[in-house]
């Protein structure tokens, strides 16, 4: 249940740099959220629907972009997906793989009013 | 409608002072590790084991999370602890890197050889947050179930050591330590085992001297 203390960083981040760029109503967040990432995309929403309330962001909606979890395979070198939380390679069945997109928990975009 | 990237990391700022806690401790070759478990696994038991045991040999700081209480902290000190510092979040479910920097200026680090931060007993929650440590040590007891790795593949995939503890009570329950470890290396094949019984000490001895030997490794690195 850390979703609140994230929800609390995007929000502060993002009023953050609406000031320092003097930026109109922030319509929409565009979130990278890793499916590594522990984030249950739900109660995030449900926190920063909470947090919002009568403030600058009221209005301001969470959009989320669940990322796959990508591997690289350090011994063949191939790159695949992982399915299932199976972390090996499907190639030549590697346990050395790194994982290059999956993990992250990002502020990707926001749409402001024109 | 106009869209403006931002590209920021969400925990950029924990982030930041993880970083700069982690230049800290390497600058003066402290090894720091992050216990992680659920509630009740034997964290502190481990860590009261270890500090009887080589607590004289190396000079070790803790830091000791909780939701509410400091008896983890008061638990450490009659073990032994000589520096042991309570983070009572009052309510979180993790510890970050801020309350870690604010309870480090009271540690000594320039004699230090080792500091251990024990988390929050949560197994998603500490997942995210970087607290500057050199790895994640989790726990498994024998009194949960072997499928623990595969429901919180985030936690041990981030962790470097997995420690299957309360091996005194294997035979009372279906746990299976081969399973749970066919379960561990399917998310993290390169995940290192110990297993250990806080109560009757067997394979204590495995983990001290992995520790005495990682804390070595760490001070001839400087």
């Amino acid at each position: 249940m850390h979703e609140l203390s994230i929800a609390q960083s995007i929000f502060e981040t993002v009023l953050t740099e609406k000031r320092k760029k003097n930026l109109s109503t922030i319509e929409k967040i565009g979130l990278k959220i890793g499916s590594l990432s522990s984030i249950l995309p739900d109660s995030l929403e449900f926190s920063f629907n909470a947090i919002k309330i009568d403030t600058e962001l009221a209005d301001t909606v969470l959009e989320m972009e669940i990322i796959p979890i990508q591997g690289n395979c350090k011994d063949c070198k191939q790159k695949f997906q992982v399915h299932d939380y199976a972390f090996f390679c499907p190639h030549c069945q590697s346990g050395q793989i790194e994982i290059q997109q999956g993990m992250e928990m990002e502020i990707a975009y926001l749409e402001i009013e024109d | 409608m106009k869209k403006v990237a931002i590209e920021k990391k969400v925990l950029s700022e924990n982030d930041k002072l993880a970083v700069k806690i982690r230049e800290q401790l390497t600058g003066r070759g402290v090894l720091s590790l992050n216990f992680v478990s659920s509630p009740g696994s034997g964290k502190t038991s481990l860590l009261e084991k270890t500090l009887a045991a080589i607590g004289d040999q190396l000079n070790i700081a803790l830091i000791a999370g909780d939701v509410q209480t400091e008896n983890d902290a008061n638990r450490l000190i009659e073990a032994g602890g000589k520096s042991v510092l309570p983070i009572v979040t009052g309510g979180s479910c993790h510890l970050d890197a801020k309350m870690i920097s604010k309870v480090l200026p009271g540690i000594n680090i320039d004699e230090l050889d080792l500091l251990i931060i024990e988390n929050v007993g949560n197994l998603v929650c500490p997942a995210s947050y970087d607290l500057g440590e050199d790895m994640k040590i989790a726990l498994v007891s024998t009194t949960e179930g072997h499928d623990k790795p595969l429901k919180y593949p985030g936690m041990f995939r981030r962790s470097s050591v997995m420690v299957i503890n309360k091996i005194d009570l294997l035979g009372t329950s279906d746990f299976d330590v081969e399973e749970v470890k066919k379960n561990a290396r399917q998310i993290n094949a390169n995940l290192k085992f110990f297993e250990t019984s806080c109560r009757t000490g067997e394979g204590l001895q495995n983990w001290f001297h992995w520790l005495i030997d990682t804390v070595k490794t760490k001070k001839d690195r400087l």
